[in-house]
């Protein structure tokens, strides 16, 4: 617009005339020397009688790049312009028209907590979950050269577009062992900028590091226990020491912060790290961090974890079996839509399967506790769930979902082949044992071998055997993926379990693979410690799978999830074949909630010294308006960390608050009520 | 070029003029249908807008070239602008593709297609060797060079929560430069936070690595000793506040406990391999202090016990130590002048060097960096017997131009009398002189007046309105001033209580910190406390007896070490002294130039302040060092970059650019993965350092 503006009124300027002529001449040259010579003859002439005539005419001639550059510019102009203006807007314009249009904004936690006047007191200490850390080259092959220390995973994501098969080289570990293949070292940052942004303007524990240092926190009162969360929990020591940096930077905070106890910030997957942590710093020596049985109560005030998978992710599963899932947070976020269509699609999700299973910590989010925890065949903790019930306390828009027939969905079966086989009885459903088919051959031609996954090795047998299994609870899962990967379990197996112990003074409960395993463990001997669960709800979230072979040829993952099954109405739990259930999008209610609830509520056996437990719930609403980005009252399993509610209880906390203070439980959800279902002797 | 090229290709598919460009078009029969078919479309959408534009200029629309060419438009300013614009932008990202495209080894193939294959940088050539990594390493950077985060500030700092106020790319310093001096300046009387601001050192390897974009520090050491194998388990950037006083780290931000912390853990998970220390700049002070720090008992110190070094530290590699102090500090600290002071003349770009701004942003400076305690670390220690009296001093006839022939430099015209200068004998004593004159006459001929006595005139007559600016000088009045230039010549000694007459409110916190005298008896109880730590000649080292200790340093470059003042004779609002730069020695005294007397050094630091210690003040068992503590000094000549696509030179001898040397770099890597000094062969010396130490009569 502005433009045409200035357009018009330079148009009688007599430069335009000189400039009309210059241009005139140049394009003159250009012609003659492009055309033939009798062309150049004659245009001459032509030229000439034009260039008498125009003389005063203020006509232009336009070649079509002549119209581009202009454009071109044009958008630059205004661009630096915006830019500038932008650069002049003080910094607090947004928040005026935020406020302007919503009224004012409440104040972020730590303010409002500071004038309350609540200050630093116990330091803090993040341990970020999968995926949200950030990792760097410090050795690589050819093709990553100029890559020492930048970032590979988080920040831009610049080199997954630029060299995707390079990333997925330098990302992938060791097949066998799951530590680095040889020439290869990618190691996590480390320090507060770990795991602040995932990327640029994605936030992770930013809001919540800012909101602390409000109250007073800086860098000698936080620690960012950031470790690389692709290989076992285990090996974060082996190789990096990592366990061993925690217990002595917690260590340090409690000696210089006057002998206050620390606050531990466990995210995600984080939360069964830190699990995995507070065995091994109790058990002795060589194994263990040797910190002595009484170095949990003596260090640790709190242990506040948020949306943490205690029992493990039904996500994990879709993204282990199949590479998908329906948001898989894991991967697929780094396959752009262009890429999933077509060969294109089956190539990609192959490279980025054959990267994921090397990541020995995937393993760690398989469900626990089989079928007593998930729920069996015909049962399931949730049954009766209907997801429209608590929409509707929330306001929701859909509020046609009122009448949703009561039928029991059956989240007990994990993985269904068809729809039928997921919604009949148990008695009706013929299952064939997988467990001993033969695996036929591989018959796959070799021009797919560059692609590696552990399907190759099946042949077209043991694809069938899956197959007519039909349907897979919670424990035969297990059995399913060590059928389907053998050997990424057999990795797996040796670092995490999946069961529940029936005799936890069992000596063979001292290997660390059950470290990280709440049913399999007790918890420290430290009664004044404190254990939240905090965790969004009101979001549908992934709990059991429809699956279908696919049909095509050799080069392929042979299943996948069957997105035409869909529920009766818009409001179902089944969609896109994915059976949801309540939670935080990630984590299930029933995987978050139901240690705390139950498993270690007053004095258990996994809990033999009667650890407080707090639930603190909170439902989920969508941002208000687009201003306030990922929103300030989110439930979702990241965007949580910027939800006030949340930030205020874990600052009061951190403040010296307990439990108590801050009214016990906070419920939303069944929890109580499907924790009950659950027959597990405590 | 590729702009015309492109062009002309466009002129087919480009829209016809004529009906007789129509003609020459059919000749050239491809594509001629397709435009066709455009060219009718256009011509029919042209027309209509043609039809708008005529009615509104009907004088130009009777024109043949608006009938027939239908795609004309008038070719404005404007447009030849935005064209212009257009052409600029398509051509830089033309370029920026191809740059982004270019394979990233690509200017190394250039290099070396102009010089020659490179050498192998010193951590390939040594992992060829089946060097590993083998001791833990802790960096501790020097002043300056560490990056600062703004964690809590004022209004208009908004928005800058945890992004970095000092190093990085100094965007704030320009946009909102005033707001940038307040948050970077400390309390006046306590030399910590000033209220409602808190600016915290950036940790991690980060922290240093790169000053600003492209400005390596310490990475290409880290980028080296990574190709042996070393990561972050086993690196440590030991990151301070470099701005306030050593101790007071530790009692703000607990950065010395987290040395300590870290420097155990990283033993104790390296299989008890001791620590290969390496500071460089005033981390070397800071150092010094740490090892006091840990082993003196807790309400103070860190109560490490009496081995704790013995314990822990392989070696420390002290990288361009200031060991007894930098005469540039002086010169920083009086009027905040140097010929090249890295601490805050580098963000005066040149314009604001002039005319009144020049002084308000000098001033400013001055009151930001004058509340850095850490500054005073680094004024020279150990007075007259150190650094010369007004008719001596340990360098006495150095020659400054000899030097410069090996290095092919470009000042030819000393060559001449090459003679009659060396035996030119500099008063590099007397730090500070006020003219010329003053700085070149015999001691008896000079005619001193004490200022230490004299009244400080009440500002009378000063206006208030254009001074808001705060800096000591106000309170001296004329009187004061005239006192400090009657003095005529400083030495060492002087130039510490000419200091504290010019601004007693600083040297009071400084005095608090530091002290920079010479101990004469190292068992007196007093030298327990915490302000002798960072002085080598008031504390005694470690019993550790299996420790090394490096003095590792560039040479051959000129560095400050003695200058020339006048007061400057402008209004009340100013700083009253300057280096008088018309003071230039000429031919027969080249090391005075722009009224600066330099001498041998690594540009920042003399070789007296970074070799002494080591060369005589802690060789064999003195006083200084009881346990025997074995000293290296490892020179490494200057040589500047041989060519533009070096960067920085991998020869250099600068003070920072010396932590890109190849040379010193082999050096530390080796000891890194277990040489001894022995094994690097000793001494390494290329200046006249055991001479001129042996000028200092230090009792030891």
């Amino acid at each position: 617009m502005s433009s045409v503006r200035r357009r018009r009124g330079s148009e009688a300027q007599s430069k335009e005339i000189q400039a009309e002529e210059n241009n005139k001449e140049e394009e003159e040259e250009e012609k003659e020397h492009g055309e033939d010579d009798n062309d150049k003859n004659k245009k001459k002439k032509k030229m000439k009688d034009e260039k008498s005539k125009e003389k005063q005419e203020k006509k232009r001639k336009w070649s079509c790049i002549d119209s581009c550059c202009w454009f071109v510019g044009c958008i630059c102009t205004v661009w630096w312009l915006m830019l500038f203006l932008y650069k002049l807007m003080p910094a607090s314009l947004p928040q005026y028209v935020t406020e302007a249009i919503t009224g004012p904004l409440p104040d972020p936690p730590g303010v409002k907590l500071k004038k309350e006047g609540l200050t630093a007191k116990h330091p803090v200490v993040f341990v970020p979950g999968i995926v949200t850390g950030g990792l760097e080259l410090w050795e690589g092959h050819q093709c990553a050269e100029g890559l020492f220390r930048k970032r590979l995973w988080g920040g831009t994501f610049g080199e997954v577009y630029k060299r995707p098969s390079c990333w997925a080289e330098h990302m992938s570990l060791d097949n066998e062992t799951g530590l680095d293949p040889p020439g290869i070292r990618v190691r996590p940052v480390s320090g507060l900028v770990a795991a602040d942004y995932f990327a640029p303007g994605y936030f992770v524990w930013a809001v919540l590091i800012a909101n602390l240092a409000h109250i007073g926190y800086e860098e000698k009162s936080m620690y960012m226990a950031a470790y690389d969360w692709r290989i076992s929990f285990q090996n974060t020591e082996v190789r990096d020491r990592a366990l061993s940096r925690i217990k002595s930077n917690i260590e340090l905070m409690v000696a210089t912060n006057g002998g206050n106890k620390a606050v531990i910030l466990p995210h995600s997957m984080g939360v069964l790290y830190f699990l995995h942590f507070m065995k091994w710093v109790e058990a002795p020596a060589p194994l263990g961090g040797g910190g002595g049985s009484d170095w949990c109560s003596k260090y640790i005030k709190a242990v506040v974890n948020i949306g943490g998978p205690f029992l493990g992710v039904p996500k994990a599963i879709a993204g282990l079996f199949s590479a998908e899932a329906r948001d898989i947070a894991v991967a697929r976020a780094l396959a752009p839509g262009f890429l999933d269509n077509d060969l294109f699609r089956l190539q990609t999700l192959q490279h980025v399967m054959r990267m994921t299973r090397t990541w020995d910590s995937t393993m760690s989010m398989i469900p626990r506790g089989g079928e007593t925890i998930w729920g069996g065949l015909d049962w399931s903790p949730e049954e009766g769930y209907t997801p429209s019930e608590r929409k509707q306390n929330s306001n929701n828009t859909q509020l046609t979902g009122q009448e949703t027939n009561k039928t029991n969905v059956n989240y007990g079966r994990m993985i269904s082949f068809g729809r039928d086989v997921a919604e009949a009885p148990s008695t009706e459903i013929e299952m064939t044992d997988f467990r001993g088919a033969i695996k036929g051959h591989s018959v796959a031609n070799t021009s797919c071998r560059d692609v590696w996954t552990e399907y190759h090795d099946m042949g077209v047998e043991g694809v069938r055997a899956v197959a007519e299994h039909k349907v897979y609870t919670a424990s035969s899962i297990i059995d399913l993926l060590q059928f389907v990967a053998p050997k990424m379990m057999a990795r797996g197996s040796a670092h995490f379990s999946y069961g529940i112990a029936d005799n936890l003074d069992d000596p063979k409960y001292q290997h660390y693979k059950y470290w990280s395993n709440p049913l399999e463990t007790k918890l420290p001997n430290a009664p004044d410690m404190e254990i939240f669960s905090m965790y969004g709800v009101g979001l549908p979230t992934e709990r059991a799978y429809i699956y279908k072979l696919s049909p095509y040829a050799e080069c392929y993952i042979p299943f996948e999830i069957d997105t035409t099954a869909e529920g009766p109405d818009e409001d179902s739990c089944l969609k896109g074949g994915v059976y949801t259930v309540d939670g935080d999008e990630t984590v299930p209610v029933l995987s978050t909630g139901f240690m705390c609830a139950k498993g270690w509520r007053g004095k258990t056996r996994f809990n033999p010294f009667g650890i407080k437990t707090y639930i603190r719930e909170y439902e989920h609403s969508p941002p208000a308006n687009f201003l306030e980005g990922r929103g300030t009252q989110s439930g979702a399993h990241v965007d949580i960390m910027g939800n006030f509610a949340l930030i205020e209880d874990v600052i009061r906390v951190a403040a010296g608050a307990k439990g108590e203070d801050l009214r016990g439980d906070q419920v939303y959800s069944d929890i109580f009520k499907w924790s009950e279902k659950i027959k597990l002797r405590l | 070029m590729s702009f015309l090229r492109r062009r002309k290709a466009s002129l087919n598919p480009g829209p016809p003029d004529s009906d007789h460009e129509e003609d020459e078009k059919e000749k050239k029969k491809l594509k001629r249908q397709q435009k066709k078919k455009r060219r009718k479309e256009k011509e029919k959408e042209k027309e209509k807008e043609k039809e708008k534009e005529e009615e509104e200029k009907v004088e130009k629309a009777n024109s043949k070239g608006c009938r027939v060419a239908p795609k004309a438009k008038k070719w404005s300013c404007v447009d030849s602008c935005c064209w212009f614009i257009g052409v600029i932008c398509s051509l830089w990202w033309f370029l920026l593709f191809l740059y982004n495209a270019m394979p990233a080894s690509f200017p190394q193939y250039v290099a070396e297609a102009i010089t020659g294959p490179y050498p192998d940088p010193p951590g390939v050539k040594l992992r060829k060797e089946g060097l590993t990594a083998n001791h833990p390493v802790v960096f501790v950077p020097g002043i300056v060079t560490g990056g600062l985060e703004l964690w809590e500030g004022r209004q208009c700092a908004d928005g800058l929560f945890r992004q970095r106020l000092w190093g990085g790319t100094f965007g704030e310093l320009y946009k909102r430069s005033l707001c940038w001096v307040e948050h970077m300046s400390l309390d006046n009387e306590t030399g910590l936070d000033r209220p409602g601001i808190r600016v915290r050192p950036v940790s991690g390897l980060v922290a240093a690595d790169y000053f600003a974009p492209g400005y390596f520090v310490w990475a290409v050491l880290i980028a080296n000793l990574a190709r042996v194998g070393y990561e972050e388990k086993n690196m440590y950037m030991a990151a301070y506040d470099w701005r306030i006083s050593f101790q007071n780290t530790e009692v703000r931000d607990r950065t010395l406990s987290r040395i300590k912390n870290n420097i155990e853990l990283m033993v104790a998970t390296n299989g008890g391999k001791k620590v290969v220390v390496i500071p460089h700049s005033m981390g070397v002070l800071y150092f010094l202090h740490f090892m006091k720090w840990v082993e003196a008992p807790p309400p103070m110190g860190g109560g490490g016990g009496s081995d704790w070094c013995a314990k822990h530290i392989k070696a420390v590699m002290n990288i361009g130590g200031p060991f007894l102090g930098v005469p540039k500090s002086v010169a920083g600290l009086f009027s905040i002048e140097a010929r090249d002071i890295a601490v805050a003349r580098a963000f005066a770009p040149g314009v604001l060097d002039k005319d009144v701004f020049g002084l308000q942003t000098l001033e400013h400076l001055m009151r930001m960096t004058r509340t850095w305690d850490s500054t005073m670390s680094m004024i020279p220690k150990g007075g007259d017997t150190i650094w010369g009296g007004l008719d001596w001093s340990p360098e006495g006839y150095y020659n400054c131009s000899a030097k410069k022939h090996k290095t092919n430099d470009s000042i030819k015209p000393c060559q001449n009398d090459k003679r009659s200068q060396s035996m030119k004998h500099v008063n590099y004593g007397r730090l500070i002189s006020f003219g010329k004159d003053a700085a070149e006459l015999h001691s008896s001929k000079l005619d001193m007046l004490d200022f230490r006595g004299s009244l400080k005139g009440r500002r009378s007559h000063m206006n208030t309105s254009t001074c808001d600016i705060w800096t000591e000088y106000h309170e001296m009045g004329v009187e004061g001033i005239r006192a400090v230039s009657d003095y005529k010549a400083y030495t060492a000694d002087a130039v510490l209580d000419l200091l504290r007459f010019v601004a007693p409110k600083m040297m009071k916190r400084g005095d608090a910190h530091f002290s920079h005298g010479i101990a004469d008896n190292l068992d007196d109880p007093k030298y327990k406390h915490y302000k002798y730590w960072s002085n080598p000649l008031e504390t005694r080292l470690p019993h550790a007896p299996d420790m090394e200790i490096y003095s590792m340093y560039g040479v051959g470059i000129p560095t400050e070490r003695a200058y020339v003042y006048k007061s400057t004779s402008q209004s009340e609002c100013y700083i009253p002294f300057q280096i008088d730069t018309s003071a230039n020695g000429g031919d027969e005294d080249p090391c005075l130039k722009d009224g600066v007397y330099s001498a041998n050094g690594d540009e920042t630091v003399p070789v007296l302040s970074a070799g002494f210690m080591c060369a005589k003040g802690w060789r064999g068992k003195t006083r200084f060092n009881p346990s025997g503590i074995r000293t290296f000094i490892r020179e490494y000549e200057h040589a500047p970059p041989a060519n533009l696509l070096e960067g920085r030179g991998t020869q250099s001898g600068a003070h920072v650019d010396i932590l890109g040397n190849f040379a010193l770099i082999e050096d530390i890597i080796r000891v890194a993965a277990g040489a001894s000094g022995e094994d690097l062969g000793g001494d390494r010396v290329h200046s006249e350092i055991f001479k001129w130490s042996e000028n200092i009569n230090l009792k030891l």
